[in-house]
C-alpha cells in the first residue's frame, strides 16, 4: 500500500465559503432584534413628528423602567431555560407590602401596620425574597417544573396581595421609595437611573462573574453542568430568588411611580417582561442571550407601545399589532436556535 | 483501486471546509455493490465529514457525486434516504422521548388508509425486527430510559433493517459488548452477501480487517491509502494513519499481561455493599492511591450506575462510600467534586457544552480554583491551551465552539476538563471510546502519569482492551454483582471475557 507523503502542507487558499454568512447566521439572534428596533423607530419617526423628540425619548425610557427592572431577574431565569410566571404578582405584592407597612392617610381603610421607612422596605424585600425561595424550593427540591411552580406562586402572591389591601387602595410608601419611584434628578427620573443600574449590574454579573458563567452553562446543557460538578440546584434556586427580588424592587418603585398600590396593578408586566427578554433574542432554550438582548427587547417594546400612541390607530388594533410583533419575534427566536444548531452540525 | 464491479457510488475530488477548517481536500471515494468498505484514520481526519456528505447531511461541498453512474446532488438527508442511503451517526441520534418502536420506524411508521399510525402493528414489527437482531426489549418503552449501548443497538437495527442499499456505520461498535459486536458483524456479512454496500468506520483496526473487503485510510482530510483488506495488516494501516515511527503503539493486548501485586498505599475510596434496585447487588471494593482499578463487564452489567453513584449522581439504596476513611453521602455531584472526585461519563453529549468554546468547556470544572468572584478569562484560556497541547486536541484552537471538533477530539476535551487540577480520584467511563490509536495511547500515558502522581483511578469499560491496557487490578461485574477479581496474576482478553 502507499502511504501518503507529507500531508500537513497547508492547503492553498481555495474559496473560503462565505465566512461572513456563517458569522451572520450565528449572530442572527442578536442582529434580528436590533434591526427590528431600528425599523420600528424609523417607521414611527416618519409617521409622527412628535415621536422622535428628546422629550418623547425620555417618556419611552420612563415607560420601560419598571419592566426593565423586572426583566433583569427574568433574564437570569430564562438563560437557565426556566420560566418565572410569578414576577408580576410578586411585584404587586411587594409594592402592596411596602405600602402596608407605611402609615396611610386616615381615609384609607386598610388595617395596616405602620413602621419606619427602612423597616417597611426591608420587610417588603424579605417578602419577595421569601416567595422567590419558595419558588426555588418547589423547583429544585420537590422537582415541580418552574412553569407550574410559578403559576401557583402567581396565585399565592395575588392571594397575599388581596388579603393585605382587601380591595382598597393605598397611596403612601416610604420616602426613599417615593424619591426613587417618582422624582427626578437633573431632569432624569430616578426610576430610569435605577433601571439602568440594575440592568448594568445584571450584565456585569452575567458576563464577568463565575456565577454568571454557571448560569449560561446550566442553561446550555444542564446534564453537562451536573457532570462537571456544578451545584445545578443551587444555581437554579438562586436565579429564582434573583428574579423574585428584582420583581419586588420593580414593584415597590412601580407603586411609587403610579402613585397607588392596589390589586392587579402589575398584571400587564408579566407578558411585557417575558416579551422584552425573548424579543431581545435570549433563547427560550437557555444558554444564549443576556442583558444586552433584554435591553434591545425593552426598547422594541417601549418604542412600539409609545409609537402606537403617536400614530392614529384604533386602540383595539394596537393590541393585535403588539401580538403580531411578539409572534414574529418568537418565530425568529426559535428559528435562530435552529440555524445555530445546523451550523454546529 | 481494487478490481471489482462497477461502483454504485463514486465521489471525485471532494473538498469541504467549515469556516477556515478544511475537513476534506480533494478526496476520491468509490463504493462497489456488495462490499464492506472499512474506513480508518485519526481523530479529525475527515471520515465522518465524508460520510455525512454521502448521507446528505452536508449539502454544501465541492466535487462530483456520482450515484449509479449518474451525477447527482443531495440537498437533504431525505434525498439520500430516497436514494436508499442510510447512516448510523457517530453521535447517537435517536429520539430519546419516543418509544423504541417509534425509533425503529422513525420517519416511516406504518399507517392505515387514513394516515393514522398503526401502533399495534408498529410495536409488533419493531419487536420482531429487534429480536432477530438479538435485542429483547419492550417496543413501547421510552428509548431514553434504556442504557446507552442498547440505544445504540436499536439505532443500528433501525438502519440495518431500513432496506437501504448503502449503509454507513460511523463507529457503531463503540458502546457494544463483544457478543453484540459479533452479532452485528454476522448481520453485516449477511447484508453484504445480499448485495448491500456498507461503509464501516472504526478505530478498532482488528475489527476493520476482519469484516471489510476494502480498507481506505484517511489522514488530514486526504485519502492516503486504499487497499484490499486481505493485502494489508494492522501495522501497515497504523503507519498509513499516523505516520512513521509510532507503529509500536501498545494499544491491544492479544497476549497475556501480568497484573502487579497490590501496592501498600493508603485507600482513597472504599465502597461497601452498594446496591441499587435492578442494577447493582452488594458491590464492594476499594481503590488505593497510585492505583488504577479496572471495572469490566458487558453492557448493562451495572457499571454505568456504579460510576454515577461514585460521583453523587445516583444515590445507592444500600451501602456506603468512604473517601480516605471518611464516610460520605453525596447529595449532589458538586459534593463529590469537592471531595476530590472527577468523573467522565461514557457519553460526551452529556458532558460537554457544544455551543460554547473549547476553553469554557475545559475550565468549567475548575472555575472555582481559578477565580473566586470574577472570571479570569485569560487564565482560563491559558489553562485550556495547556491541556489542548498536552492531549493533542485538534484543531488546537481554544476559541472554537466545541461542536466543531471531531468526535474523538471532543472526547479528549471531556478528559481535559479534569486535568488542570488533578483530583484525588478519577472515575473514567469508556475513556478511549471513539479515539484513534494515537489518542488512545496518549490517554494511556496520561493515566499512567496521574497514577505516578498518586491519583487513584477507576476505569469502567465494556472494551476489554481498554481495561487491560490501563488497569493494575480488575474486577468483573456481571448482572450488577462482582463475580471475579484479577490481581497479581496473568490475564488475557480471553480470560477476562470468560469471567464476564
Ligand atoms: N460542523 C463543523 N464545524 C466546523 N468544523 C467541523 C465540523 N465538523 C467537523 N469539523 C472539522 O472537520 C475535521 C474533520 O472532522 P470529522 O468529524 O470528519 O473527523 P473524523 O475523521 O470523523 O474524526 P473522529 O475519529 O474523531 O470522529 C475536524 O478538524 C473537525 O474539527
Ligand atoms: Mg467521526
Amino acid at each position: 500500500m502507499t502511504s501518503g507523503e507529507s500531508v500537513t502542507v497547508p492547503a492553498p487558499d481555495r474559496k473560503r465559503p462565505h465566512r461572513l454568512a456563517v458569522m451572520l447566521r450565528s449572530q442572527m439572534r442578536n442582529i434580528a432584534p436590533f434591526l427590528t428596533l431600528i425599523c420600528l423607530f424609523g417607521f414611527f419617526a416618519a409617521a409622527s413628528p412628535s415621536f422622535a423628540t428628546l422629550d418623547n425619548l425620555g417618556n419611552i425610557l420612563t415607560q420601560i423602567s419598571v419592566t426593565g427592572i423586572i426583566a433583569v431577574g427574568l433574564t437570569f431565569v430564562i438563560l437557565c431555560a426556566e420560566i418565572d410566571l410569578s414576577i408580576a404578582a410578586i411585584a404587586n405584592v411587594t409594592g402592596i407590602a411596602v405600602a402596608y407597612f407605611t402609615l396611610q392617610e386616615s381615609y384609607v381603610n386598610i388595617a395596616n401596620v405602620p413602621m419606619p421607612g427602612w423597616a417597611a422596605i426591608l420587610l417588603a424585600l424579605a417578602l419577595c425574597a421569601l416567595l422567590g425561595l419558595v419558588n426555588a424550593f418547589g423547583l429544585t427540591v420537590i422537582g415541580i417544573p418552574s412553569f407550574i411552580m410559578t403559576l401557583a406562586m402567581m396565585q399565592i402572591a395575588a392571594g397575599i396581595s388581596a388579603l393585605l389591601v382587601r380591595g382598597q387602595i393605598a397611596y403612601k410608601v416610604p420616602p426613599l421609595v417615593t424619591t426613587l419611584g417618582s422624582t427626578s434628578i437633573g431632569g432624569i427620573p430616578w426610576i430610569v437611573i435605577v433601571a439602568a443600574l440594575m440592568l448594568l449590574g445584571g450584565h456585569l454579573v452575567l458576563t464577568y462573574t463565575r456565577f454568571g458563567r454557571y448560569v449560561y452553562m446550566v442553561g446550555g446543557n444542564r446534564e453537562a453542568a451536573e457532570y462537571s460538578g456544578l451545584n445545578v440546584k443551587l444555581i437554579l434556586g438562586s436565579v429564582m430568588v434573583i428574579s423574585a427580588v428584582c420583581a419586588g424592587i420593580g414593584g415597590m418603585l412601580g407603586v411609587a411611580h403610579f402613585g397607588s398600590a392596589q390589586q392587579n396593578e402589575f398584571d400587564t408586566y408579566l407578558l411585557d417582561s417575558i416579551a422584552a427578554v425573548v424579543v431581545g433574542g435570549t433563547s427560550l432554550f437557555g444558554g444564549r442571550g443576556g442583558i444586552g438582548n433584554t435591553i434591545v427587547g425593552l426598547f422594541v417594546l417601549g418604542v412600539l407601545n409609545n409609537g402606537l400612541d403617536h400614530v392614529n390607530i384604533d386602540s383595539f388594533l394596537k393590541i393585535l399589532i403588539r401580538g403580531l410583533i411578539l409572534l414574529a419575534a418568537l418565530v425568529i427566536n426559535v428559528y435562530a436556535q435552529r440555524l445555530r444548531e445546523r451550523t454546529a452540525d | 483501486m481494487p478490481a471489482g464491479l462497477k461502483p454504485i457510488l463514486e465521489l471525485q475530488e471532494i473538498t469541504k471546509a467549515f469556516g477556515g477548517v478544511e475537513a476534506l481536500r480533494g478526496v476520491d471515494f468509490a463504493l462497489s455493490p456488495g462490499e464492506i468498505h472499512g474506513l480508518v484514520g485519526e481523530n479529525g481526519a475527515g471520515k465522518s465529514t465524508l460520510m455525512k456528505i454521502i448521507a446528505g447531511v452536508h449539502a454544501d461541498f465541492s466535487g462530483r457525486f456520482i450515484l449509479d453512474g449518474r451525477e447527482t446532488r443531495f440537498r437533504s438527508v431525505r434525498d439520500a434516504h430516497a436514494a436508499g442511503i442510510a447512516m448510523v451517526h457517530q453521535e447517537l441520534s435517536v429520539a430519546p422521548d419516543l418509544s423504541v418502536a417509534e425509533n425503529v420506524f422513525l420517519g416511516n411508521q406504518p399507517t392505515n388508509r387514513f394516515g393514522f399510525v398503526q401502533w399495534r402493528r408498529m410495536a409488533r414489527e419493531a419487536g420482531e425486527q429487534l429480536k432477530r437482531f438479538g435485542i429483547d426489549v419492550d417496543p413501547m418503552s421510552r428509548l431514553g430510559d434504556l442504557p446507552i449501548g442498547l440505544q445504540q443497538l436499536i439505532e443500528i437495527a433501525r438502519v440495518l433493517f431500513s432496506g437501504a442499499r448503502i449503509i454507513i456505520l460511523d463507529e457503531p461498535t463503540s458502546a457494544l459488548s463483544p457478543p453484540e459486536v459479533e452479532r452485528l458483524f454476522a448481520t453485516l456479512k449477511r447484508l453484504r452477501d445480499e448485495g448491500t454496500s456498507i461503509v464501516f468506520i472504526s478505530h478498532f483496526i482488528e475489527d476493520i480487517l476482519r469484516v471489510s473487503n476494502v480498507v481506505t485510510v484517511f489522514r488530514n482530510g486526504r485519502k492516503v491509502a486504499e487497499t484490499r483488506a486481505a493485502d494489508t495488516n494492522k501495522p501497515a494501516l497504523i503507519e498509513a494513519m499516523i505516520g512513521h515511527g509510532r507503529e509500536a503503539l501498545e494499544e491491544t493486548y492479544t497476549h497475556d499481561i501480568m497484573l502487579p501485586p497490590p501496592a501498600e498505599r493508603p485507600v482513597v475510596l472504599n465502597a461497601s455493599g452498594l446496591s441499587l434496585a435492578r442494577s447493582l447487588r452488594d458491590v464492594s471494593f476499594d481503590v488505593r492511591a497510585g492505583e488504577v482499578l479496572g471495572i469490566y463487564g458487558f453492557m448493562g452489567c451495572g457499571q454505568l450506575e456504579l460510576a454515577r453513584i461514585l460521583f453523587g449522581k445516583l444515590k445507592p439504596d444500600q451501602g456506603s462510600l468512604a473517601i480516605a476513611g471518611e464516610q460520605k453521602a453525596f447529595r449532589s455531584t458538586a459534593g463529590a467534586r469537592r471531595a476530590g472526585i472527577a468523573f467522565v461519563p461514557e457519553s460526551r453529549r452529556d458532558m460537554l457544552f457544544h455551543q460554547e468554546p473549547v476553553y469554557k468547556n475545559i475550565s468549567i470544572s475548575v472555575l472555582d480554583r481559578i477565580s473566586s468572584l470574577l472570571l479570569k478569562p485569560s487564565r482560563e484560556r491559558k489553562i485550556a491551551a495547556r491541556q489542548v497541547d498536552q492531549l493533542r486536541i485538534r484543531p488546537a484552537a481554544v476559541e472554537l465552539d466545541l461542536g466543531m471538533l471531531s468526535g474523538g477530539n471532543q472526547q479528549k476535551v471531556a478528559l481535559a476538563k479534569w486535568l488542570s487540577y488533578p483530583p484525588r480520584l478519577l472515575v473514567l467511563c469508556e475513556p478511549t471510546r471513539g479515539m484513534d490509536v494515537g489518542a488512545k495511547n496518549d490517554v494511556i500515558h496520561i493515566v499512567r502519569d496521574l497514577r505516578a502522581k498518586g491519583l487513584a483511578v477507576i476505569v469502567l469499560s465494556t472494551e476489554p482492551e481498554t481495561v487491560l491496557s490501563l488497569a493494575d487490578r480488575i474486577i468483573v461485574l456481571k448482572r450488577g454483582a462482582v463475580v471475579r477479581e484479577f490481581s497479581n496474576e496473568r490475564i488475557s482478553k480471553d480470560r477476562l471475557l470468560e469471567a464476564a
